[in-house]
């Protein structure tokens, strides 16, 4: 038998506060990027912010700088360009809040296929957002996580007990904040890829909450003498391995879809990738600690 | 053995049996099928979203608004005509939204209420300022998406695109999926054209008429405007004829005075078609009036010997000829220095009809034919390095029960690739993500059976006694988590559009074939395992 850990007796409790500064500081970068995308100050795509975005693939590898100048000669303005050397693409997003749609991706497409005729440019896509579609989207995204987040609550707490639903609501919500406040801090892109990658750590962060509540509520009924925060000391070492191994399994298919999965899904197996992590930690150190927080009945 | 196994393992067999069969026609091997396999059985399988096979993904808003609009001028100019008819001295005129009329009196109120019911007073001291009723406007709204769809999807038939997708969506929305379009600016100009046909006469008799320049260039027709903007006569318009210098090549606009009264409109037209002019070797498009649109364009050549007859498209004149003598027969010639591709767009627009509101583009997503080869490379190689890891991991830390989990695992990528084959939903590459990612869960069920397994080993218990309540008891934890899951793929399917609603419906099947293969599909196994002989080392 083959043991990653075993029989451990950490105890996980008793650092619950070092575990609350550490959530603390990523939950309140979520909220921060939170506000930011409601400002419309966050590097949000061109799905929520409306815009162009032309993503084109050249037979060789072009400098960025040739591109901006090229694009800036013919008098385009206040665009961002972003590459993938490793594929020769240029991705050009013009956030431009404009009531008609047209002419943006037309034009990009015609100065870059001029200039760089020599370097056989090819259109992989090109985006064109309303600023009515972009604020929907906001909009009903933000609805969304509310919404999933709120069926998790109401799901656990009639399964479990009320305050463990609390516990693994926040430890969800703590998730989704965490891992969109590193992308915030990261500046990468706030899209529709990324809200999906956020409801499926919703999702599946659960899983690990689940097995740890799962055995708490077994143990509590099983040690009745022992108090309460030994008790789930004991049920999150008794599963540790479980939860690891679970996560561990995610996180290597996830890390396929990270380093072959191509540039689409590539932020999306990141946001997975630092979900699982996150998720697993905030099981042990979130979820539980904030259900004795909220009473020690059994 | 168990009778119980015996049927699981023949449900298990059936499964795949099915899957497969469903799934066939995404592999090679369907072409090689007997016909009657091919005519009796699922030929459709998995179909391959915009993002993976290229295409144009458009959503338009029907400005409804115009089409008010449309209506109201248009009942201002018959009720022109029926009040001179009556005899009544009046003068209609349409306001924005409002039709107003003078004088107010009473005589004239009748005759406008009882002709037209849909009219409200909206004012009635002075003038009489009519709108149209508030159901009628929803009414008129309504009728245009509905027109406006109808006439999309004529024109994208003629067009000529396999397997378009065109549907209303709120109001006034109308998505069109365009899989596969090669020339994507094409497409978006034969949809969006609003091709309303006009037949007006130029002012050529007023002075203002030999004032305006042979020709501005591109650009400058907000000048024009601002110079001679208080000049225009009542009842009169300037529109610009685009002229192509044919040695040159050099675009410049022609500003022509025109009657502002439409006399005829393409509504009345049967037939559009390309013809090839003789002496330019130039493509035109020639039209067919049916019989009532044939007289009236009889009536307005005979009445109009040498004047000009303009023929406008979507507010451009396209050409203004002199009419030399009275036209019999309906047919007229639109020319205009055309490509031949052009022509023939116009040619499918004029015959699919104008549309009765003009369109704003609200999403324009178009996917090259490239990336999406590249996504689905790169997907598959994602795909088999997960599997492997996986696969490799299990049996590495679980041995023999790990091959076990490795076939539930492989069961369940052979199910869901059946689940969505039969349900023809569509692959996009949130969707391939999905799938990775339901490879990497499909085995979660099992480590935690396993888990629970390995404890009741370690409390004493035999190999068999072991598996039951390991199953038994890991059952509640796998269904909550399962279900905390599908919770949220279910917002996800709500709320997404193409791309993520494929991601939800893979993520959702996903984990409900989950189910099915960890409880059923590995306690089969053990059980098989265990019915020979009583197993005295669990492998795991």
């Amino acid at each position: 038998m083959i043991e990653l850990v075993k029989g451990t007796k950490i105890d996980f409790m008793s650092k619950r506060i070092y575990a609350f500064i550490i959530s603390g500081v990523f939950s309140l970068l979520g909220i921060i990027a939170i506000v930011q995308i409601g400002l419309g100050k966050a590097n949000l795509g061109v799905d929520f912010a409306g815009g162009t975005a032309v993503q084109i693939k050249f037979a060789q590898s072009v400098q960025l700088h040739d591109v901006r100048l090229a694009l800036e000669e013919e008098g385009l303005k206040d665009f961002d360009l972003q590459d993938l050397p490793t594929e020769n693409k240029v991705l050009i997003r013009v956030k431009k809040q404009e009531e008609k749609l047209g002419g943006f991706s037309e034009k990009i497409t015609q100065i870059l296929s001029q200039k760089f005729s020599d370097k056989k440019p090819v259109i992989d896509s090109t985006t064109e957002i309303g600023p009515k579609v972009g604020s929907k989207l906001r909009k009903d995204a933000l609805w969304a996580i509310l919404v999933a987040v709120a069926g998790i609550l109401i799901y656990v707490a009639w399964r479990f007990q009320f305050r463990f639903g609390v516990g693994a609501t926040i430890a969800t919500f703590h998730d989704v904040l965490a891992v969109l406040g590193i992308f915030y801090i990261l500046n990468k892109e706030m899209n529709l890829i990324l809200l999906s990658a956020l409801l499926t750590i919703a999702g599946y962060s659960l899983t690990d909450t689940v097995v740890v509540f799962d055995r708490i509520r077994e143990n509590i009924k099983k040690y009745i003498k022992e108090p309460v925060e030994v008790v789930i000391n004991r049920s999150i070492n008794e599963v540790l391995s479980r939860t690891i191994i679970t996560s561990l399994t995610v996180f290597l298919s996830a890390l396929a879809l990270f380093l072959f999965g191509g540039e689409v899904i590539h932020d999306f197996a990141l946001a997975m990738l630092l979900g699982v992590v996150i998720g697993t930690y905030s099981s042990i150190f979130v979820a539980s600690p904030v259900v004795v927080l909220l009473g020690k009945k059994r | 053995m168990k009778k119980g196994v015996f049927w699981r393992v023949i449900l298990i067999a059936l499964t795949v049996v099915v899957a497969a069969i469903f799934f066939l026609p995404n592999t090679p091997l369907f072409q090689g099928m007997p016909d009657w396999w091919k005519k009796t059985m699922p030929g459709k399988g998995i179909v391959l979203g915009l993002d993976l096979q290229g295409g144009l993904h458009l959503v338009f808003e029907v400005e409804g608004d115009k089409a008010v609009e449309i209506a109201t001028e248009r009942i201002a100019s018959s009720l022109t005509g029926i009040l001179e008819r009556k005899k009544i001295q009046a003068s209609v005129k349409k306001d924005g939204l409002f039709v107003v009329v003078t004088p107010a009196n009473m005589d004239i109120r009748k005759v406008i209420e009882d002709t037209y019911p849909v009219l409200t007073l909206a004012e009635g001291s002075g003038v009489l300022k009519y709108r149209l009723s508030a159901k009628e406007v929803q009414r008129i709204k309504d009728t245009a998406t509905d027109q406006v769809l109808e006439i999309i999807r004529n024109r994208i038939d003629q067009f000529g695109v396999a397997e378009p997708v065109i549907h209303r969506q709120a109001e006034n929305e109308i998505v069109v999926q365009l899989p596969g379009v090669k020339d994507p600016k094409r497409a978006v100009e034969i949809i969006g054209k609003t091709a309303l046909l006009e037949f007006k006469l130029a002012d050529d008799e007023s002075p203002l008429a030999a004032e305006l320049p042979a020709s501005i260039m591109p650009g400058e027709e907000t000048q024009i405007f601002e110079r001679f903007k208080n000049r225009i006569p009542e009842g009169d318009e300037i529109l610009f004829q685009k002229v192509i210098n044919k040695e040159t090549g050099v675009v410049t606009k022609r500003p022509i005075l025109l009657k502002k009264e439409t006399l005829l409109t393409g509504d009345l037209l049967t037939e559009a078609r390309v013809n090839i002019d003789q002496r330019f070797n130039e493509p035109y498009v020639s039209i067919t009036f049916n019989s009532a649109g044939a007289k009236i364009f009889e009536d307005i050549t005979a009445q109009n010997v040498k004047k000009r007859l303009a023929i406008i498209l979507d507010g451009n004149v396209y050409s203004a000829p002199v009419i030399q003598e009275r036209i019999g027969g309906g047919n007229a010639q639109i020319t205009g220095s055309f490509a031949m591709d052009e022509a023939k767009d116009l040619a499918i627009v004029l015959r699919a009809g104008a549309l009765p509101a003009p369109l704003r583009t609200l999403q324009n997503v178009t996917v090259g034919p490239s990336l999406g080869r590249d996504s689905i490379e790169a997907g598959s190689m994602a795909g088999i390095v997960g599997t492997i890891l996986v696969v490799v991991f299990m049996i590495f830390y679980y041995r023999l029960s790990g091959v076990i989990a490795d076939f539930a695992l492989v069961l369940n990528i052979v199910l869901l690739l059946g689940a969505m084959a039969s349900l023809n939903a569509t692959l996009t590459m949130p969707g391939i993500a999905g799938i990775i990612l339901a490879i990497g869960m499909a085995v979660d069920s099992n480590v935690l059976m396993f888990e629970r397994m390995r404890e009741e080993v370690r409390a004493g218990k035999t190999p068999r006694a072991a598996v039951e309540s390991g199953y038994k008891k890991a059952f509640w934890t796998i269904f909550d988590s399962h279900v905390t899951t599908l919770i949220t793929a279910a917002v996800l399917f709500q709320f997404g559009t193409g791309p993520i609603k494929g991601f939800a419906v893979t993520l959702s099947l996903g984990v409900a074939i989950n189910l099915f293969t960890a409880l059923i599909g590995t306690k089969t196994v053990f059980d098989i395992i265990q019915s020979k002989k009583e197993v005295k080392r669990l492998s795991i």
